[in-house]
């Protein structure tokens, strides 16, 4: 979707306010991906309908069963004529309808069926979803997508509690557009050409207008120098050192014919930035354990791009970087004059665009030495080289293993037994009922009563054959007899999804995140 | 805090009665499956009637469980949802499954392009009509038996007669302005006997907001809960550049396109005299092109078409899964107030999923002196030497308060005098010289009361001067 002046395209007009979150290229990657949702349960159209707004390329409903009335009454995507139709058809007509740019499918066949026969069938997704899979199928499934690589969400809705699963080995974020960073300044570690551009600033013998319009980046670096000679080189450290820095720039405040302090907004900047501009420069933890990761130490013809950009980040660090990372480039707005500002900006750019053709070269050696040559954006990898990260997740064989399990998390979570984690054991408990009796618990009035007693049995079994000494209170058996049963940033490796498990109890409003 | 279904004003009599009959012949009718007089189907209810026929541990203290709520929610209740936007497409969908048939929509805007990638009841076909109207049609024809009533026009458009008959209000706002005269106007309708508040006065108020990845879902019983001005510092500032930076000194692209937009096109009016629309396209473009030379002209990049019509229509991004979200938390606190199923949201949901899936929940605190909600009559310190520019300034600069064009009356000499006055140019022509004078000039006593209008609330506000020496 090139970017003109005039004739925008219609569908860059109907994405502009998604645009502006993931870019064009998240955009490319939405619409090059195929998802498979399996059940196409109101949940699932209601996940899928999120999909097919923002374009994603194609979807594919798999479902073997025939639309009820009571699928009717809760589903948005189905309609009274579809009654008694397969599930998966009625609900791809009407989400397909939502968008034209997007490609609909469905397959009229249990997921169950399907793996019996054609397993691989599932290799082809960039994305599975799994909607109120029953135990056994969903970790058969589970297996298969972990060996294939294909991630996983597993999602369940029962009654006010909603759980989500995401299952993959291993996921990468380039782009993980944290809210809060950090600028990267190295004002403790400046590089030549920003030494130099310092030097080329006389504060002492400037007039009143250009004093006022220095950027207070500038500013700290100069008092910093100051500094440096009266302590020997040390960067202020604690809070009393930083507070006799601050007064040392205030100090510098030009002052009338009366002595008294004039109105410099830089300097009142570079003030309440001494906090954070003089952090030491270094290699967030989460970047380092990328930098470091032994799954990749050895580049091969298969290694995934991104790795083979983290080994080329890791030879800069070692290298011209002098241990650091590559320049990001980037400085926010302050009080200056356009020209200085842009000046600044651009030493900063500048020294960014060398070191990203650096990493580049080290990228295209590592390629050479494997035998491939390509050519790829790795300009955008550079900017954001401190918010790589990346996700794995425990697989579900392993998190329902009796060896396995996080009894960890699990049992100091139950400490509070209102945690959100008391619902995980009920969702579980709820799936072992399944399996005993071929039905969820209390799906007519009559069966309430017997079911509260024939789930406290589940839970227990639950409980023992994990080793769990946690206490689920009763009332949530009883809840649970009440009821009669992450996806973009996935697939645009932007944004960090969550690990591994999400709960949301609509009861409370409150929701909870755990890695089981 | 208790609040319940049996708080709320009670169906009609009269009213009921036509219902019984109406289904009855309706029922009566052959259903061919083709819509037309199709009301409830075997098993349609099924997942609503299990929350509201079981007893359980979590329910609301007051509830019993019955086949009337079901009843009610179907028959009786009824609901205004203001926005058929983002929040409001996910809304009227959530509403209508749950089996609220009552439901009237209000919203002044018409259907652009850019809403068909998350507001799901529009279609290109659909671009240029108004929303309420749209949207009312599109849920009367998917959810049989369904009667969404829409009103293309703005909340100030009624007054409390219109919005004294609903029993819960919910709001898809993208404006705090809106958001906090509809607050007001709630305040309003609030019955007070002897110091003590009558319940079946109160409206509930469910309010949800999205920008992006991150949102907001909150609940507000007006007189007794945390309201829209009680928190108004949660709400972040809106970003006004400086004008020194825009006029001399830009350093951002979004600087440049300022430039072009605040003082160029005014100075220029390249397409006659009239204001500029973020939504022509020819006239982005004439300041996507001016911007682009005032960018050179200092060396900045960065100024793109996205950006410039970013800046002039202050775009706020957006996606369906975040309007999702949180609608579906802003119906479920109306379901559990309508049916008194659970106890509601106590009271300010957050949600964020830039990183993960975070939701934080707490109690909004009532600000004892809430200029909306306290009851409590606001204080105006000023020296009789003040001018009232100072007391505009005031009025729009204070965190509490963030007017926008306040009008201050007073009575001076037993006559009512419009001290100053903003929106209608020639009464603000007239009273302009007043800014300058001193409230002593103006013939303003100490311990007087000065009444403020704003649009930001849909009742005068009353303040008492204090003069300080």
């Amino acid at each position: 979707m090139a970017q003109s002046a005039a004739g925008k395209s219609n569908k860059e007009q109907k994405y502009d306010r998604q645009l502006r979150l993931w870019g064009d290229h998240g955009q490319e990657a939405l619409e090059n991906a195929h998802v498979c949702l399996i059940n196409a349960t109101a949940t699932g159209t209601e996940i899928l309908k999120n999909l097919v707004l923002p374009g994603i390329g194609a979807f594919t409903i798999v479902d073997g069963h025939k639309v009820t009335g009571e699928d009717v009454g809760n589903n948005f995507f189905l309609s009274i004529s579809s009654i008694g139709k397969n599930r998966a058809q009625a609900a791809t007509e009407l989400l397909q309808e939502l968008n034209s740019d997007v490609s609909g499918n469905f397959v009229e066949e249990s997921p169950d069926k399907l793996l019996d026969n054609d397993p691989e069938f599932f290799h082809r997704f960039s994305l599975v979803i799994g909607v109120q899979l029953i135990e056994s199928t969903c970790l058969r499934l589970a297996g298969v997508l972990w060996n294939a690589g294909v991630p996983f969400l597993v999602c369940k809705t029962y009654g006010l509690v909603g759980y989500m699963r995401l299952a993959v080995k291993e996921h990468t974020v380039v782009e993980s557009h944290p809210d809060n960073a950090l600028e990267d300044l190295r004002l403790d570690q400046p590089f030549a050409e920003l030494k130099n551009h310092i030097q080329s600033y006389d504060l002492d013998n400037m007039d009143k207008k250009d004093h006022s319009h220095t950027p207070w980046i500038i500013v700290v670096a100069k008092y910093l120098e100051k500094w440096y000679n009266e302590h020997n080189y040390q960067l202020p450290k604690n809070y009393k050192e930083k507070e006799a820095f601050r007064q040392l720039i205030r100090e510098g405040i030009l002052k009338n014919e009366n002595g008294v302090a004039e109105d410099e907004e830089n300097f009142e900047e570079a003030i309440k930035n001494v906090n954070t501009a003089l952090n030491p420069t270094k290699i967030p933890s989460t970047v380092q354990d990328i930098l470091n990761a032994e799954g990749w130490k050895n580049i091969t013809a298969q290694t995934p791009a991104f790795w083979v950009m983290a080994r080329a980040v890791k030879e800069f660090v070692e290298n011209e970087g002098e241990g650091k990372l590559p320049v990001r480039g980037t400085i926010p707005d302050m009080i200056a004059d356009s020209e200085k500002f842009i000046n600044l900006q651009n030493v900063y750019r500048e020294k960014a665009m060398q070191d990203a053709s650096v990493v580049s070269k080290h990228v295209e050696s590592l390629l050479q030495s494997v035998g491939k040559v390509c050519v790829y954006k790795s300009k955008k990898k550079c900017k954001n080289a401190a918010f790589l990260r990346v996700v794995r997740c425990r697989s579900l064989a392993d998190e329902c293993s009796v060896e396995l399990v996080n009894k960890d998390e699990i049992t100091s979570c139950m400490d509070n037994p209102d945690s959100e984690m008391v619902l995980y054991l009920m969702l579980r408990s709820v799936d072992r009922f399944f399996q005993q009796h071929s039905r969820y618990p209390g799906v007519y009035n009559y069966q309430v009563e017997e079911d509260i007693g024939k789930l406290k049995l589940c839970v227990n079994s639950l409980l023992q054959e994990y080793g769990l000494n946690v206490n689920v209170k009763d009332d949530y058996i009883h809840e649970f007899c009440r009821y009669g049963a992450n996806a973009i940033k996935m697939i645009t490796h932007q944004f960090v999804p969550f690990n591994n498990t999400f709960i949301y109890n609509a009861m409370s409003q409150t929701s909870a995140t755990f890695q089981l | 805090m208790t609040w319940s279904r049996g708080n709320m004003a009670d169906g009609e009599e009269p009213e009921k009665k036509r219902r019984r009959v109406e289904e009855l012949a309706e029922k009566m009718a052959v259903d061919s499956g083709h819509g037309g007089n199709a009301r409830d189907w075997d098993g349609r209810w099924n997942h609503v009637q299990k929350f509201l026929e079981r007893p359980g541990p979590f329910t609301h203290p007051d509830f019993e469980p019955s086949t009337e709520s079901l009843h009610f929610l179907l028959e009786t209740c009824k609901i205004l949802v203001i926005g058929a936007g983002g929040l409001g497409c996910e809304l009227l969908k959530n509403l209508a499954l749950t089996g609220f048939r009552q439901i009237h929509v209000i919203d002044m805007d018409t259907i652009d392009v850019s809403n068909l990638n998350r507001q799901f009841l529009f279609r290109s076909k659909d671009v240029g009509r108004p929303k309420a109207d749209v949207a009312a049609d599109f849920i009367n024809r998917r959810i049989p038996g369904c009667n969404v009533v829409p009103y293309f026009k703005k909340i100030q458009d009624f007054d409390e007669s219109f919005y004294r008959q609903f029993h819960i209000i919910v709001c898809g706002l993208d404006s705090i302005i809106a958001r906090r005269w509809m607050n007001g106007m709630l305040m309003s309708l609030l019955i007070y006997e002897d110091g003590v508040l009558d319940p079946s006065s109160i409206i509930p108020l469910i309010d949800g907001g999205t920008e992006g990845f991150k949102g907001n879902a909150r609940v507000i019983l007006p007189g007794m809960t945390a309201c829209i001005d009680c928190t108004l510092e949660l709400y972040p500032p809106q970003i006004n550049f400086p004008m020194c930076t825009i006029a001399s000194m830009p350093r951002l692209p979004e600087h440049c396109i300022e430039y072009v937009r605040v003082l160029q096109w005014p100075k220029e009016k390249p397409f006659g005299d009239v204001p500029l629309d973020g939504d022509n396209p020819e006239h982005i473009k004439w300041v996507f092109q001016k911007s682009q030379e005032r960018a050179s002209e200092f060396n900045i990049t960065g100024v793109t078409y996205r950006l410039t019509q970013g800046v002039v229509k202050r775009i706020i991004p957006a996606v369906a899964s975040t309007n999702a979200v949180i609608a579906a938390a802003c119906a479920t606190e109306v379901f559990k107030i309508a049916s008194s199923a659970y106890v509601p949201l106590n009271n300010y949901l957050v949600f964020n999923d830039v990183d993960g899936l975070y939701t934080y929940t707490f109690e909004a605190e009532r600000k004892e002196n809430c200029t909306a909600c306290s009851q409590v009559p606001q204080d105006l310190k000023f020296a009789p030497s003040a001018t009232l520019q100072d007391i505009l300034e005031y009025l729009t600069e204070n965190a509490s308060l963030q007017m926008k064009s306040p009008a201050i009356t007073a009575t001076i000499d037993g006559k009512n005098r419009t001290l100053y006055l903003q929106t209608v140019a020639s009464i603000e022509e007239r009273t302009r010289p007043n800014l300058c004078k001193t409230l002593k000039e103006l013939g303003l006593t100490d311990g007087q009361e000065l009444a403020v209008a704003d649009v930001t609330t849909p009742q005068t506000m009353l303040f008492k001067l204090h003069f300080t020496s």
